[in-house]
């Protein structure tokens, strides 16, 4: 195997890490005004991601900074031509990371708590919507090709992006994570706001499931491959399975089908690309491959050592992380008159 | 670089038809500058106070961890708490960072990223999941981790923030003094063949100890200002003494570090950059020994043209420069000579009345700041605390000055580089995505200025409010459940 398709797999890796995690935090973030009834709820609603969120953004940084190392002439032109769709997802992010941090603290500076409040769940509401939508959009639109020209630059707007294939990978994407959240908030919480949000991650699953069967049929008859194929089954009958265990209060079991359910979509997206990785629709020949966009041989070996040793350890202590922080939040563990 | 400039240019009238006439005078590069400047300056307003509080935190953990001194466990929570209002800003303004690289300098990207790209991912992969995944054990892990375990956490986080700063500043480095590379004619870029000599740059391994040094001067003065501000109101008092004069010596500490770092670091830039150090100094001509002296103040135009009074070390520029008494310094007129030769005829000088007095400002501030502390170490020694209003208040004022100090600092260091991106090897002008209109960039820099206009304000606001509130009394958890909330 060459090193630059090693890099497409770990770049394709780190994304999948990206979407099962950051997946689900999007997810939770909105439910926040479906499911929290009260502060309380809306409180057990965000600790329930709270210790995690911010190590499952970082997998986007990292996604893209392996994106620079090992393929800069896709992530240059990737990222010049995706230019405002990723101006949102910055914005967004850093609305939903701030409020995050600064909802509980309105108090200290004698902010009218309940305006105040309000004012950042829905800074966490869009700062989760959005990005679940348009990284749908974006991916969509490269496994699709975009207009690129021979110096491999993006020769679109923004609306050609908002084709009717592009939209609906991100309505696939959106309602797949907030199934995807929905069903970690049953695993993460007790009582009433668990069996709320197993109520509503069966109606919002059950839309899920319509979109990606039609996003990844429409995927597999453009792109055939029997891995795309196989994937793409994979993801399908475990999407269903999840669903049917969610009904079930077989959270574990849903959760772990969803994770798994993101792993082959995302892959069959992957498998549906390879061996291009920024397909041009002005010409085929101008679209960049793994050849033409990866790095020096030199470099891919520098970054495959680098790679083979720490993915392998950042997986073992974000585990330990989740194990630390295993236990159900619940509306008793929110303290009484704290903010 | 030739064919694509045409090219570029040749796009930017057909994407302009469309566009309302006014609208097509707006540069892409010139606005994709100052969105980089701005967001840089933004991003750099919270990381020293990360770098620097980061170990402070963990070193008042650590004294509570061995002593069991409740006095250390509330400062530990306190700053702890400042640390983490700051971090969050840190965190979500870098990610911007990463992507302009992609949006706004696509060219760049793809001419350096071969070199450029590896130290920025192996500071993902090495040390920014470290930092975000023990960050968030600490904030979480009060009740849930044994005590040792728990301090564990905040130094792992120590040691995430730091190599994550390391891992940028050696990128940084790479702007500055290309090494570790090699030109790929046929593919246009520069690729890397030496990954140790990028990480062993002459200018990262002096840059990162400045950096450091001057990031305790802040994270000090901050500590500083938070005691100061209690005991002026008699409030907190034994806890604020310890803090007050834990940070004064973080603050000297951190000052005799700054200067002792910027010598290596001045050395290199000679060594490197010498066209950076002329401009410091707006030295037009060559000048040896007492010649080459250091100018602490001018009144006129810097521009060599009329100079109506200064104040001038004789030989203290040849000593900065090259540490002998005799050494000589090369300047400004004489590099753009020999730049011209090399390069082909444009300007190679950087903007010099900035950068002379960015560096003046820089290391005034940060002598200002150490003097600060000094006199507070005195008025404090042997625990008198009974002291004038005013001794407080300029505790408390003088907060800001390391932090102007630094971003200085970074403007001269940046700006001293132009009109090279890549010092020698792509210009600045080069380096902009070919594929963006100046209407987009437009877009964004109003989008970013304006969210992080307001997230300042509130930043400002939370972060003065939680330094107002002093420590607590800490409420023992009957339940350890409740401890795994922190939102």
């Amino acid at each position: 195997m060459q090193l630059n398709e090693i890099w497409f797999l770990i770049v394709g890796f780190l994304f999948i890490g990206y979407f099962v995690l950051d997946g689900f935090d999007f997810g939770v973030g909105m439910s926040l005004p479906f499911l929290g009834k009260d502060d309380t709820d809306r409180r057990v609603l965000i600790n329930s991601i709270g210790p995690v969120w911010d190590l499952n953004e970082t997998w986007v940084i990292v996604a893209g900074a392996s994106l620079f190392a090992a393929f800069p002439e896709w992530y240059a032109s990737l990222f010049s031509g995706f230019y405002l769709p990723l101006l949102l997802i910055l914005a967004a992010l850093i609305m939903r990371g701030v409020a995050f941090e600064y909802r509980g603290k309105g108090h200290t500076i004698g902010a009218d708590e309940k305006k105040w409040k309000s004012r950042f769940d829905w800074m966490i509401v869009i700062g989760s919507a959005l990005p679940a939508l348009l990284w749908g959009v974006a991916f969509a639109n490269i496994v699709q090709g975009v207009p690129l020209n021979k110096d491999h630059i993006y020769t679109g707007t923004l609306f050609t992006l908002l084709n009717p294939y592009g939209l609906l990978g991100g309505l696939v994407t959106l309602t797949l994570f907030f199934t995807h959240g929905l069903v970690f908030i049953t695993l993460k919480t007790d009582g009433d706001i668990k069996d709320r949000a197993r109520a509503l991650a069966t109606k919002v699953g059950l839309v899920a499931t319509v979109l990606a069967a039609v996003f990844l049929v429409w995927t597999l008859i453009a792109h055939f491959s029997v891995l795309g194929f196989i994937l793409t089954g994979l993801a399908a009958l475990s999407l269903i399975a999840a669903l049917f265990a969610n009904h079930q209060k077989r959270e574990g079991v849903s959760f772990s089908l969803l994770v798994f359910t993101i792993i082959t979509a995302v892959g069959s997206l992957f498998a549906a690309l390879f061996p291009n990785v920024f397909p041009s629709i002005t010409d085929p020949a101008f679209s960049l491959t793994i050849d033409n966009a990866s790095s020096s041989e030199y470099t891919l070996t520098v970054m495959t050592w680098v790679a083979v040793f720490m993915i392998p350890l950042v997986l073992v202590y974000q585990g330990w992380t989740y194990w630390v922080f295993r236990k159900r939040v619940t509306r008793k563990s929110i303290p009484a008159g704290s903010h | 670089m030739k064919g694509q400039n045409i090219s570029f240019r040749e796009r930017e009238k057909e994407m302009h038809t469309a566009i309302p006439a006014v609208l097509t005078e707006l540069s892409a590069l010139d606005l994709s500058r100052w969105q980089f400047g701005l967001t840089t300056v933004y991003h750099f307003l919270f990381v020293p106070l990360t770098i620097g509080m980061v170990v402070l935190v963990a070193i008042l953990q650590t004294v509570w961890v061995r002593t069991n001194d409740e006095k250390f466990l509330k400062l530990t929570k306190l700053f702890g708490k400042i640390f983490l209002i700051n971090f969050a800003m840190g965190v979500v303004t870098g990610i911007v960072q990463e992507f302009q690289f992609g949006m706004n300098w696509s060219d760049y990207s793809r001419f350096v990223g071969d070199v450029f790209g590896a130290p920025l991912a192996m500071e993902g992969l090495l040390a920014f999941f470290f930092e975000a995944t023990f960050i968030g054990l600490w904030i979480f892990g009060w009740d849930r981790l044994p005590k040792k375990v728990h301090l564990a956490t905040i130094w792992m986080t120590a040691l995430g923030v730091w190599l994550s700063a390391y891992f940028i500043l050696a990128a940084n480095a790479f702007m500055q003094n290309p090494v570790g590379y090699e030109i790929n004619e046929a593919k246009n870029r520069a690729e890397l063949v030496d990954i140790g000599a990028v990480l062993t740059n002459i200018v990262a391994i002096n840059q990162f100890p400045h950096t450091i040094t001057a990031s305790f001067m802040f994270a000090g003065a901050v500590i500083v200002a938070v005691g100061a501000y209690h005991l002026k109101r008699k409030q907190f008092v034994e806890p604020m003494q310890t803090a007050t004069r834990f940070g004064l010596w973080t603050v000297l500490l951190g000052g005799i570090g700054t200067v002792i770092t910027g010598d290596g670091l001045g050395l290199a830039m000679v060594q490197t950059q010498p066209m950076k150090m002329a401009a410091a100094e707006a030295l037009y001509d060559t000048a040896t020994g007492a010649d080459a002296s250091f100018s602490l103040f001018t009144i006129g135009t810097p521009d060599g043209v009329s100079e109506l009074f200064s104040v001038r070390i004789p030989y203290l520029l040849s000593f900065l420069s090259t540490h002998t008494m005799d050494g000589t310094v090369e300047g400004l007129n004489n590099l753009q000579a020999q730049y011209t030769e090399l390069y082909g005829p444009g300007n190679y000088m950087p903007v010099i009345w900035i950068t002379y007095w960015a560096f003046r400002w820089m290391i005034g501030l940060g002598l200002l700041s150490a003097l600060v502390a000094v006199t507070g170490l005195v008025l404090t020694r042997k625990w008198k605390y009974n002291l004038p209003n005013w001794v407080w208040n300029t505790a408390i004022w003088a907060v800001p000055l390391p932090l102007l100090g630094i971003s200085i600092g970074w403007m001269f260091t940046e700006m001293g580089r132009q009109p090279w991106i890549v010092f020698k090897l792509m210009k600045t002008a080069d380096a902009v995505s070919p594929g963006i209109n100046g209407v987009d960039v437009l877009i964004s820099l109003v989008v970013f200025t304006l969210i992080y206009g307001t997230l300042g304000v509130v930043e400002f606001k939370l972060l003065f409010a939680a330094a107002q509130k002093g420590v607590e009394e800490q409420k023992t958890p009957e339940d350890a459940d409740k401890m795994a909330v922190a939102y």
